[in-house]
């Protein structure tokens, strides 16, 4: 078993996207440092577009995670409707 | 929801036609003509079409995101030079971070925009080629901003005045300087490994994650927001330098060993610059966020760790020396803020003994080290200082080979004893500060021999001249007592009281 995680600028967009992996990403555990959120699980962490839309009660893309992310650890899998980090080991 | 991505190309369709369905195949030049430096490493590469960027972003977007980024980040500059954000800072000592930051690592990003540009140019797959163009652009973006945001501090604070000249010649630079170097004038695969990998992988997080609260937390707006920004393509970049090397491995057996080489060699070299970011974490900023020895368990113990055991399936281990790594989290902070308190007349910042609170905190994030060997140390230097008699190293000290650093840190298995090492190649004893470093050397003596170290250009009489004063003004054009020395009593805190009583 292996931490991923996903560091997010702690910003309005990055709150609802927060909300949405704490939501479907039960085990996901959230810790918040001056500016940042970083947010970490075992093995595996996918954030759904369609959660974050509902969320942020808006459109919104996968690859605008980039403008909030500012780290992660993990290998990606990203297509239109998810992102997700994992480690195979 | 899904009837209206259908009426787009999706994502993966998107990035096909957009890069791959950009390249040709030659039809009247051959291809190691065209790409010349891709054999010579002994890397082989049997199927570029099989690197893939999980990101999977084309230009067009790439364009779209990062102007949204600078839109956001230049509308925060603003409203930090409109609203005098310099005085909101937590201590006057925090913007002496801000100077090393602006003159060490600043250059950094200008030589990755130039060592992306170099390399991309050379790989015959054109997934890589993007992605080094992308990441070259992303990096000449650091070095803009990150300029553009200091230059309001610059109006302020002393030590920015002449950063790329700085770079190029003051002694504790030079570490920064040839850590680069060392990787530009590499191949293209080794520069990958070296900077995309283990450097942006491995590393940066514990540049730009805990300093950059830092910065937050000292109520520094500019560099938290540019370092943050950064971060947002550092985080594009980390993506792809984990790809890299598990491309590199899959694409043949003979390049798992060159690979376990060039990670050897480039987390020691990382572990040693990144010293310097472990003393401006737990010497620098006033307002501490976490100590250099927790963000090094967070981001190389804990994530590192992952990483190694991922990279297991190839036949990869966890880099040589990582276990010294571990024993010197609990060093490196202290001995090389004590290098820098000694030569503070040679740098382009201020220096200081920790206040009593500062170093409690000290005490308690270091229960193994600080009060047994750092403790007593600073103490008697405090008690100098009230006597006036502010110790200042006169003598110049002896620079490893390879991480140029002074030697100064202890050996792994005895703390009180300097860590040195030495070597005779070709009739020329070589000095280093660690096992680490001397493997280094010996697997490249050549490259390595041509090292330019300051202290021996000082005395080679190739730095301005044979005084110290000479070298410091001359040559280096740090301002003698403006930008150097004490912070206590320096020009610097009485122009802060001055504006604090302003308001």
């Amino acid at each position: 078993m292996s931490r991923v995680f996903i560091a997010l600028q702690d910003n309005e967009n990055s709150r609802f996207i927060v909300e949405a992996i704490s939501e479907d990403n039960p085990n996901a555990e959230v810790k918040h440092s001056p500016a940042m959120i970083r947010i970490e699980a075992d093995d595996r962490l996918t954030i759904y577009r369609e959660t974050v839309e509902e969320k942020l009660g808006r459109d919104w893309d996968t690859q605008e995670l980039q403008i909030d992310m500012i780290s992660i650890g993990g290998n990606v899998d990203e297509d239109d409707d998810s992102f997700t980090l994992y480690w195979n080991s | 929801m899904n009837a209206k991505t259908s009426k787009r190309l999706n994502m993966k369709d998107r990035y096909r036609i957009m890069t791959r369905d950009l390249a040709w195949e030659p039809s009247y030049q051959r291809h190691e003509d065209i790409f010349p430096q891709e054999d010579f490493e002994g890397i082989k590469i049997v199927d570029w079409s099989q690197w893939e960027d999980p990101f999977r972003l084309t230009m067009d977007n790439y364009w779209k995101f990062q102007a949204e980024k600078e839109r956001k980040l230049y509308a925060i500059f603003d409203a930090v030079s409109q609203n005098n954000g310099q005085m909101n800072v937590s201590d006057p000592r925090y913007l002496n971070a801000v100077k090393l930051f602006i003159t060490a690592v600043t250059p950094l990003e200008y030589n990755a925009y130039k060592g992306y540009a170099r390399v991309g140019r050379q790989f015959g797959g054109v997934g890589a080629r993007i992605a080094c163009q992308m990441q070259s652009i992303d990096e000449l973006r650091h070095t803009q901003t990150q300029i553009h945001a200091m230059s309001h501090y610059n109006k302020y604070f002393g030590g920015m005045h002449d950063f790329p000249h700085m770079f190029d010649r003051v002694w504790y630079l030079s570490v920064p300087k040839s850590f680069f170097e060392d990787a530009s004038t590499a191949g293209p695969f080794e520069f990958l490994t070296a900077i995309s990998f283990s450097f942006e992988y491995v590393l940066t997080n514990l540049l730009f994650l805990p300093f950059m609260s830092g910065a937050a937390y000292n109520g520094d707006m500019n560099t938290v927001t540019f370092g943050f920004s950064a971060q947002s393509d550092e985080a594009r970049h980390m993506t792809l330098g984990l790809e890299i090397i598990k491309f590199i491995l899959e694409q043949h057996e003979d390049n798992v060993p060159i690979v376990q080489k060039w990670l050897d060699k480039w987390l020691w070299r990382g572990y040693r610059l990144l010293s310097i970011v472990g003393m401006m974490m737990d010497y620098m900023l006033p307002n501490k966020v976490m100590s250099w020895a927790e963000a090094w368990e967070m981001y190389y113990e804990e994530a590192g760790g992952a990483l190694f055991k991922e990279l297991e399936r190839y036949g990869i281990r966890p880099p040589k020396f990582a276990e010294q790594t571990v024993i010197g989290k609990n060093h490196v902070s202290h001995q090389t803020w004590f290098v820098f308190y000694q030569y503070g007349h040679a740098t382009a910042f201020n220096t200081w003994i920790p206040t009593a609170k500062e170093m409690d905190w000290l005490s308690e994030k270091y229960p193994d080290t600080f009060d047994r060997l750092y403790r007593p140390r600073f103490e008697l230097l405090a008690e100098k200082a009230a006597k006036g008699e502010r110790f200042y190293n006169n003598t110049l000290p002896q620079l490893c080979q390879i991480c140029q650093i002074p030697l100064a840190i202890t050996e792994p298995d005895d703390d009180t004893m300097i860590s040195h090492r030495d070597t005779v190649h070709e009739g020329e004893r070589y000095h280093f500060c660690s096992d680490g470093c001397r493997d280094i050397f010996h697997n490249e003596p050549e490259k390595y021999v041509q090292a330019w170290l300051p202290v021996h250009q000082i005395l080679q009489g190739n730095c301005g001249g044979a005084d110290m004063e000479k070298v410091i003004g001359d040559y280096y054009r740090i301002e003698m007592g403006e930008d150097n020395l004490e912070f206590e009593g320096s020009p610097e805190q009485r122009r802060w009281k001055q504006w604090k009583q302003a308001v």
